[in-house]
């Protein structure tokens, strides 16, 4: 039986052998075709990969790449600068009554509900946004940090630890935005439930449902976007501790450095840049937020019955896109171009700010 | 101050259950301001026994003494040791000052007091107008000079250095070992260093622990341990070019090399290992006769290849005492260069 088993092996160890040897042979086959036609073309002097200067080279290359970003990144870059000169737009006949430059941009500015709130309701496109930004990124990195050097001590179940913690990634964000709003539902949620616990009156306590007040709503969509967003964080934070030198560790153990000095004196300088990578990343994202706000409150942007709106920059950009005021491309554009300028201003800013605390 | 390791013992256990030792049974005391070397081949042991020293590692038997003190339970930090790593370890994102004041802002020390200590430890080791540098503006020796800084600043009991000059280049290296002797002498500070390069354990050290397999071959000073190896490992591991083993027999007293006698010696008739140094053959008008194999001359020194009991052996002469076209070479050797060990525990025999 064992002889029998050997041979069987041994058969298709043979077989085996014999397709590497032919992939050796088939390579061996190719380099020296390519060699002989490399000496022919420059026996004649049309070699292009030698006569080709590099630059042209590298551009070939990076020619499927270029003309994908070309295309869908900067074509609609370049054709929103020329929307926001339009008066009037047609989408259909695609006609103007004239042109303007700041026109496009007055009426975003000066429009109910972007930066001023409207009569009717207590929060403008803009005022959402920066609550989201300037709450939830702090929270959501210094949280992350925490954990991911959490994470880093301990031993025993730590790859079902990260496991847990990555599973928001992968998660569907519409998903998990349901689940959200199932937890947080006035009658019999798990959060009123548990905080009728404490002896907390939860007769009625609405948090994403008619009536919910506007700090209670926010709270629900911070929280969401905290949550949402740290996997990633507490990922790439953890793969970024992992990668420093034990041996910092050790000299600072030796030097008797308390556990809290280790974090902020060695821990967090020498991921600094990651760090910043997440910040200035995480800034551009939480500006650009949608979809969580749609997931919570629907394509509305708001609980059902209330005087204020969710809605963020995009999504006020989208309704003149397709939304209430579809069609109306231009000041979607001026939209699009000022939450750009924000934006890079906001970069600048922290590139600026973090040139002494990100140690490369 | 006085250090003690009682049957030290370091068991690795990997995830398979398969265990190894990688130091057994060390008894050593190294007495207090001394500079001591932990020499041996690479997986020796020598980095394990500094790391349980340091406390970085658990022994998994055995104890380690400072003084009177019991330290093999103490946390690193408790112990009062200053350790220098391998690749130094200094925090790239602070300056040479933050550096070496790392240390003292975990201690009880008045800022005043601490920074002075800073400017004092840096002027000693010769780094002090280099305090406003990143770690990464400094060359290899100076990043070295910083780490021992560092590791003295806070006034440890045991210094310790783990190949502190394996990343230097040649010559800085033998710099930096004088370095390091100056810097030890004046403070005067028990210190270990743990290093494979014999040269370098030879010319720093005060006394040397040769280890191999974590087995405790030998501690003596350097020159004792040259010129008297307790066992053929230490004969075989010191000297540059390596000694000469071959197997001989003793007949009736004399040292049988070739079929012939080739030296009364004192011990009892047996086979045994032969150990001889190359540069302790001389070439003299009256002596053993042996067939040249090759010949080479190096400068001042000619090196000599014969064969012992069908062993190539090579003998270190000088120049001036040999010409290329001899064919036969009469070579002499003290007898007390000679080293016989025990075939079967290695243990040198007419020595010690």
């Amino acid at each position: 039986m064992a002889n029998l088993k050997n041979s069987v092996i041994a058969f298709f160890g043979k077989i085996l052998n014999a397709i590497k040897t032919f992939f050796w042979n088939v390579r061996r086959l190719f380099t020296n075709i390519k060699n002989r036609f490399g000496d022919f073309l420059d026996k004649h002097n049309i070699n292009f990969v030698t006569r080709f200067p590099n630059w042209a080279k590298a551009l070939l290359y990076l020619s499927p790449a270029l003309i994908v970003l070309m295309v869908f990144t900067f074509y609609p870059i370049i054709n929103s600068f020329a929307l926001v000169v339009y008066q009037n737009y047609n989408m259909t006949t695609e006609t103007v009554t004239g042109y303007t430059i700041f026109g496009n941009f007055i009426t975003v500015l000066t429009d109910e509900s972007f930066i001023v709130p409207a009569s009717h309701t207590a929060s403008s496109a803009v005022i959402n946004t920066l609550i989201i930004v300037f709450i939830s990124v702090p929270i959501s990195v210094l949280l992350a940090l925490f954990i991911a050097a959490a994470l880093n001590t301990i031993k025993p179940l730590k790859s079902f630890f990260q496991t847990i913690y990555f599973l928001p990634y992968v998660t569907n964000t519409i998903a998990i935005g349901l689940v959200f709003a199932y937890m947080f539902r006035t009658d019999g949620g798990l959060v009123n439930q548990f905080l009728g616990l404490f002896g907390v009156n939860v007769e009625g306590l609405s948090w994403v449902e008619s009536g919910a007040v506007y700090w209670r709503s926010m709270f629900v969509l911070i929280f969401y976007s905290i949550w949402s967003t740290l996997a990633f964080k507490i990922m790439v934070f953890l793969t970024s501790i992992q990668g420093i030198d034990k041996q910092y560790y050790q000299a600072a153990a030796i030097d008797a450095t308390p556990r809290g000095r280790i974090f902020s004196k060695i821990t967090v300088p020498l991921i600094s840049p990651m760090i910043f990578y997440i910040l200035v990343t995480s800034v551009i994202g939480a500006f650009k937020i949608y979809n969580s706000i749609v997931a919570l409150f629907g394509v509305s942007g708001a609980p059902a019955g209330v005087d204020y709106n969710l809605q963020s920059i995009v999504m006020y950009i989208y309704q003149f896109i397709d939304g209430s005021n579809a069609g109306n491309l231009s000041v979607a554009a001026a939209g699009s171009l000022i939450l750009f300028a924000i934006i890079l201003v906001l970069t600048l800013v922290q590139m600026q700010a973090s040139k002494r605390r990100v140690h490369y | 101050m006085e250090l003690r390791l009682e049957n030290l013992t370091k068991i690795f256990t990997n995830r398979t259950g398969i265990e190894t030792t990688a130091v057994k049974n060390l008894d050593i005391t190294i007495e207090s301001g001394t500079l001591v070397g932990l020499l041996g081949p690479s997986g020796c042991g020598k980095s394990t026994t500094l790391f349980m020293i340091a406390g970085l590692e658990k022994p998994t038997s055995g104890k380690i003494f400072f003084g009177d003190d019991d330290v093999t339970k103490l946390a690193p930090e408790k112990r009062g040791i200053g350790l220098v790593f391998q690749n130094y370890a200094l925090y790239p994102h602070m300056t040479v000052f933050n550096n070496i004041l790392f240390p003292l802002e975990n201690l009880d020390v008045p800022k005043d007091e601490a920074i002075k200590r800073v400017k004092e430890m840096a002027n000693l080791v010769g780094i002090g107008e280099l305090l406003d540098r990143k770690p990464s503006q400094l060359s290899g020796g100076q990043q070295q000079r910083v780490a021992i800084a560092r590791a003295l600043v806070k006034k440890p009991r045991v210094l310790l250095l783990d190949e502190p000059l394996s990343n230097l280049d040649a010559r800085l290296r033998l710099q930096m070992r004088e370095e390091i002797k100056r810097i030890q002498r004046e403070t005067g500070i028990t210190t270990i260093f743990v290093t494979h390069d014999q040269e370098e354990a030879m010319s720093i050290s005060d006394k040397m622990v040769v280890l191999d397999f974590g087995v405790k071959q030998q501690y003596a000073s350097p020159q004792s341990m040259y010129t008297d190896p307790g066992n053929l490992f230490v004969g075989k591991f010191l000297g540059n070019p390596p000694i000469n083993t071959f197997e001989a027999e003793v007949k009736k007293g004399y040292l049988m090399i070739n079929d012939k006698k080739f030296m009364k010696i004192k011990v009892p008739d047996a086979l045994y290992d032969i150990g001889m140094r190359p540069e302790n053959f001389r070439a003299v008008a009256e002596g053993f006769d042996v067939d040249v194999k090759d010949i080479y001359h190096i400068g001042r020194d000619t090196m000599v290849h014969f064969d012992f009991n069908g062993q190539n052996v090579r003998a270190l002469v000088d120049s001036d005492d040999i010409s290329s076209e001899d064919k036969v070479v009469h070579l002499s050797i003290k007898e007390s260069r000679i080293y016989l060990f025990d075939k079967e525990t290695g243990k040198v025999v007419n020595h010690g």
